[in-house]
């Protein structure tokens, strides 16, 4: 299993960082949500995988799983959540002003223009 | 009730701006724009008066701690209040109160969400230096950077979102970098208190040693690319040169936090007493700091506007201060304290600045080209010559101080003439750059008269416009006259950061953690 996951993480990362790395705004989101994914699978992991065990601790209970690393994921799918959100709205707005997908703005165009 | 009081003191800096931003938003079509400023401005003096009594109180060395729903420290967050924190807390307090003051003059009336915005990018700094807890910290670097992302295109505008949207994207990127190192180091050793964290990471066994150097150097990716240190540093020339200048001068401690959690980490979790990870910051701290120098000096060479060269003059102090706080020595994190309020408030003064020439120039803006006389050209000529001497560290001024205080620390490190060879060039280059944009601005007059000023201030007015510049170069005097208490304050800050098991103590006592002091002798 934790082999798989290592996999299933390297591989949402790497399609992540390549998206990142297109011209594109929308690529650049997806990039972004598929690293997203990468990390919060990342932060499960950290708390050990342990299947089928309560992530409670009480003195009857011997096997049980990492409680914390599950609230830090929660918080993270919340916080990206938002942040994507957002990033989508100002791509949108960024399409609309600079009249182009592109992330500089233009193609053609050098960014360093002033306005 | 005087001792309860006490207790809570820790967290109402949070709780101030996060009630006052709640009700700013909720009530921002309602009340009118005067009540919102007003409200604004109250809740940045209640900052200031918190953070100067925190300081009353933490200056004797006590270090102040709060455990938020009461649950004992590694399990429950902790916010801590130390010397370092109140002293980033009253800085970017100080800093609020005259952004706000410019932003009266206009940019707030531009969208009725600039007033929220800024409480609650106060609410992300104050908790950043208090939490003791490094995912805590992650969450409120999302918190000042969401407010961030909407004050840096409060305005609208193409280069501001095109700006904005670089911005968003690589502090997104670091933020997921933030998680993979947090996620990581509790993988390893199985906390995030800061406190806990130093304890258990000074006794890691060596087969962890490559996770947890991982781990440390994503880290110190992370506040690196906060704190705009090269080749980091890309996303922020453009940034503060576009955004609105109240904005660019609040965003004069936005690398500060960087800066700021770099300090922390490196003293707190891999200072001297941290075994096989002690000393790994600064070997990366210091030729990256020394190289932010020297490109930061070049592209201030190159700039082709007045804001753009400031932004370049802040990737300057940043690779000053991560040298100073790189050299990894008392001397030299209590001058890089030092020079870290400073530079803060002569660059917020500078973009202030800039903001009430580039009025004055009409559609020539703040492009480096000849123009008309400035109307005021005595006021800003004079105080764009004391914003220079400031910024450039020449003397009689508190960046002299600074900067001298970092050269002296850096005598004792063995390769210094690198280090003040360096800090000495890149200083040339600066006032050479300051020196060729004073001298354009005000004395290179060509067509008088033909480029009127768009918005040219009205003559009995241009003296209040520049109130809030002249505020924080006052603020740059206070530091140049109280320079002795100031520095006597920050060698007792190095101090207490060189010795962390104080920190440690004071977070994990209650519960009775037991550890050896003398692990932590210096």
């Amino acid at each position: 299993m934790e082999a798989l996951l290592s996999v299933m993480i390297g591989v949402l990362t790497a399609g992540g960082v390549y998206l990142l790395l297109r011209a594109r705004t929308f690529s650049v989101v997806l990039g972004l949500s598929l690293i997203t994914y990468a990390v919060n699978l990342f932060l499960f992991a950290s708390g050990r995988l342990t299947r089928g065990a309560p992530p409670i601790l009480a003195p009857e209970i011997t096997h049980y799983t990492d409680p914390l690393p599950q609230a830090l994921v929660l918080t993270a799918i919340v916080i990206s959540f938002a942040m994507t959100a957002f990033v989508i709205m100002l791509a949108l707005r960024a399409r609309a002003e600079l009249g182009s997908d592109h992330v500089d703005g233009h193609i053609n165009q050098p960014p360093n223009t002033q306005d | 009730m005087h001792e309860s009081w006490i207790n809570h003191l820790v967290i109402a800096p949070l709780l101030l701006p996060l009630l006052i931003g709640t009700l700013l938003l909720l009530a921002r079509r309602t009340l009118s724009l005067t009540i919102r400023r007003t409200f604004n401005l109250a809740a940045i003096l209640g900052q200031l008066i918190l953070a100067v009594e925190l300081l009353l109180l933490v200056s004797d060395g006590t270090i102040l701690t709060y455990r938020l729903g009461h649950w004992p420290a590694p399990w429950g967050i902790v916010l801590v209040a130390d010397r370092l924190a109140v002293w980033m807390l009253l800085v970017t307090a100080l800093l609020a109160f005259f952004a706000l003051l410019h932003a009266m003059q206009g940019t707030d009336r531009r969208s009725r969400h600039f007033h929220p915005l800024f409480q609650l990018q106060l609410l992300g700094l104050n908790g950043a230096f208090l939490t003791g807890d490094l995912f805590n910290l992650f969450v409120f670097f999302e918190i000042l950077l969401l407010a961030s992302y909407g004050l840096l295109v409060h305005g609208g505008g193409a280069a501001r979102v095109r700006a904005g949207l670089h911005f968003v994207v690589i502090n997104l990127i670091g933020s997921t970098l933030f998680l993979f190192a947090a996620g990581a180091l509790y993988g390893l050793v199985g906390t995030l208190n800061l406190a806990d964290l130093s304890l258990k990471l000074a006794h890691l066994p060596p087969e962890h040693l490559g996770p947890a150097r991982i781990a440390a150097l994503l880290l110190l990716t992370v506040f690196a690319l906060k704190a705009a240190l090269v080749p980091l540093h890309l996303w922020l020339p453009a940034a503060y040169a576009a955004t609105a200048a109240p904005v660019a001068a609040l965003f004069a401690i936005m690398t500060k936090v960087g800066a700021y959690a770099l300090l922390r980490v490196e003293t707190l979790l891999f200072g001297t007493h941290a075994g096989i990870l002690s000393g790994l910051y600064p070997a990366w701290l210091l030729p990256l700091g020394l190289l932010t120098l020297v490109l930061g000096a070049l592209g201030a060479l190159a700039a082709s506007t007045v804001r753009r060269q400031i932004a370049y003059l802040v990737v300057v102090s940043v690779g000053l201060l991560l040298t100073a706080f790189g050299l990894g020595t008392a001397a030299g994190i209590a001058a890089g304290l030092y020079y870290l309020v400073h530079t803060t408030f002569a660059t917020a003064a500078f973009f202030l600045l800039a903001d009430l020439i580039r009025r004055q120039r009409g559609a020539l803006s703040d492009r480096l080209q000849p123009g008309p006389a400035l109307p005021n050209a005595r006021l800003l000529g004079g105080l764009f010559f004391i914003t220079a001497l400031l910024v450039a560290g020449l003397p009689p001024f508190s960046g002299f101080i600074g900067k001298f205080l970092i050269l002296r620390a850096a005598l004792a490190a063995p390769d210094w003439p690198w280090l003040v060879g360096i800090v000495l060039v890149t200083g040339l280059l600066g006032i050479i750059a300051l020196a060729r944009v004073g001298s354009l601005l005000f004395f290179h007059i060509r067509g008088a008269g033909s480029g009127a000023a768009t918005h040219p201030l009205p003559q009995p007015g241009y003296f209040r416009a520049a109130l809030p510049t002249i505020g924080l170069l006052t603020l740059c005097l206070a530091l140049l006259i109280g320079a002795g208490p100031l520095l006597n304050f920050t060698d007792a800050t190095a101090a207490q950061l060189l010795n962390p098991h104080e920190y440690i103590h004071a977070v994990l006592k209650p519960i009775g953690i037991q550890f050896a002091p003398e692990e932590f002798a210096p």
